[in-house]
């Protein structure tokens, strides 16, 4: 018997972006991970020093590598542990994108309702991405 | 086979046993640092590998997700600051859902409609859980840690299931959203028609969904799919689905702050996401082989334990 399967335009169109980037997400976050493991790169924190570091609370971690937290280490790319941000920022983008990819299809239907709450959700992961939330510490 | 699985779990505890007695490698931050200098600086990483493997595998035979497990269980017994395991916990559940995503979204399971409007209000609540995560003080977030997962185990344990629920009339936003679908159920061959009710009550719940999935970095699979199933009406299948994919939303906000404020090391994060994978995958093949029913209150008792470990390390009474 053949199976049916009902699935709209957009939610097909969303799979398809969210299948292709979850996979080149995950390969970016192992290669790169190989990369600093392997000590190919350079780390900015030593391996043998990071025991010291995570057990603090994050803002007394921050304080004390003098990383910058936000969107400073796309500049420290050629550091081994900060190329794995490539990866985790790349699964952290992935909904973005597939949004972004529907917004189209939801208007062309005029789905316009849809449309709406697909353009805000991207504004509310844009405004979580950007850095500009943060946090003071505690 | 169910041997092999009741070594894993009986590995894992006693990993965790050991973690947790030795005061070497106990949780508090000074004497853990000199503690580690014993240790090869892979070692943690790798029992973190082993860890996370052998949770991955048990998050699939009980029914959870591996979110859940991982930040009490890995912030109860590792060395790591609970801000870090809190951001690893999100990616582990982001990178989880983003694998489930897909498949479940094309066979028509997980319904877009559905989760779009319940994922706007889950994500940007998730954010500010996340704020007040990183804002307020550890032992604090440890109690509310506890407590939360104490609460998850009573869910666990008391929370009904219901296949297809009695749905008489869609309520008037959810037709408005026109927020119904059909599935085929491949167990009977049949097409299942669904519609959901109290959608106002439903979306004002995924407000402290959202905000608790932030604050803790625990996933929200075991808030998200009582309130799909049991009081929005959908069909637990669609419930189940919705939830999974729905978590891609949730966690990806709030992963964003936790990136973006530096409680995120890639140490941590990676090992976990690996483990959790491929313990999730070991898992799949043991379930379409065998379902033994006692998992389940393992993952409980495993819960309880994490939790209460979670309540008395924020009191100061079990460090």
């Amino acid at each position: 018997m053949e199976k049916k399967i009902h699935t709209t335009e957009e939610q097909v169109a969303y799979a398809k972006i969210l299948d292709r980037g979850m996979k080149a997400g995950l390969l970016v976050l192992i290669f790169t991970f190989i990369v600093y493991f392997s000590g190919m790169l350079t780390p900015y924190l030593p391996v043998n020093d990071l025991s010291k570091y995570w057990g603090m609370p994050v803002h007394e971690y921050l304080e004390r590598t003098g990383i910058h937290p936000g969107w400073a280490w796309l500049k420290m790319l050629n550091k081994g542990d900060f190329l794995n941000f490539i990866g985790i920022a790349f699964l952290a983008g992935v909904t973005m994108i597939c949004y972004i990819a529907i917004i189209p299809i939801l208007f062309k239907k005029k789905d316009t309702v849809y449309g709406v709450i697909a353009i805000i959700e991207v504004l509310v992961l844009a405004l979580a991405a950007s850095g500009i939330l943060s946090v003071g510490g505690h | 086979m169910f041997r092999g699985l009741i070594i894993c779990i009986y590995t894992m505890f006693i990993l965790l046993f050991l973690i947790s007695i030795d005061p070497a490698l106990a949780t508090d931050p000074p004497v853990a640092a000199e503690a580690a200098s014993q240790m090869p600086w892979w070692g943690w990483p790798l029992i973190l590998l082993v860890v996370t493997f052998l949770l991955g595998i048990v998050a699939v035979l009980g029914g959870v997700g591996g979110g859940v497990l991982f930040v009490p269980i890995i912030g109860g017994f590792f060395p790591f600051h609970l801000d870090f395991v809190r951001g690893a916990g999100l990616l582990v559940a982001l990178a989880g859902a983003l694998a489930a995503g897909p498949s479940l979204l094309k066979k028509g399971m997980a319904d877009l409609r559905l989760a779009l409007p319940v994922g706007l209000i889950a994500s940007s609540c998730a954010i500010v859980g996340a704020m007040i995560g990183l804002a307020l003080p550890t032992n604090v977030v440890q109690i509310a840690l506890g407590a939360t997962i104490l609460g998850i185990v009573v869910i666990m344990l008391m929370a009904k299931k219901s296949e297809y629920p009695d749905v008489k009339q869609a309520d008037a936003l959810s037709t408005a959203l026109r927020i119904n679908g059909v599935y085929h159920e491949a167990t009977t061959g049949q097409d299942i028609n669904w519609k959901i009710h109290r959608t106002p009550q439903g979306l004002a719940l995924f407000i402290i969904i959202g905000v608790m999935a932030g604050m803790f970095g625990l996933g929200a699979g075991w808030a998200n799919v009582p309130t799909l199933n049991l009081l929005m009406g959908a069909p637990l299948k669609v419930s189940v689905a919705t939830s999974k994919f729905l978590l891609s939303i949730t966690d990806t906000s709030a992963a964003w702050i936790y990136i973006n404020n530096g409680a995120v090391l890639p140490m941590v994060v990676v090992p976990s996401i690996i483990g959790i994978m491929l313990g999730s995958i070991v898992g799949v093949r043991i379930l379409a082989k065998t379902k033994p029913a006692a998992i389940r209150y393992i993952v409980i008792i495993m819960l309880f334990f994490a939790g209460t470990r979670a309540l008395l390390k924020g009191l100061g009474i079990w460090n």
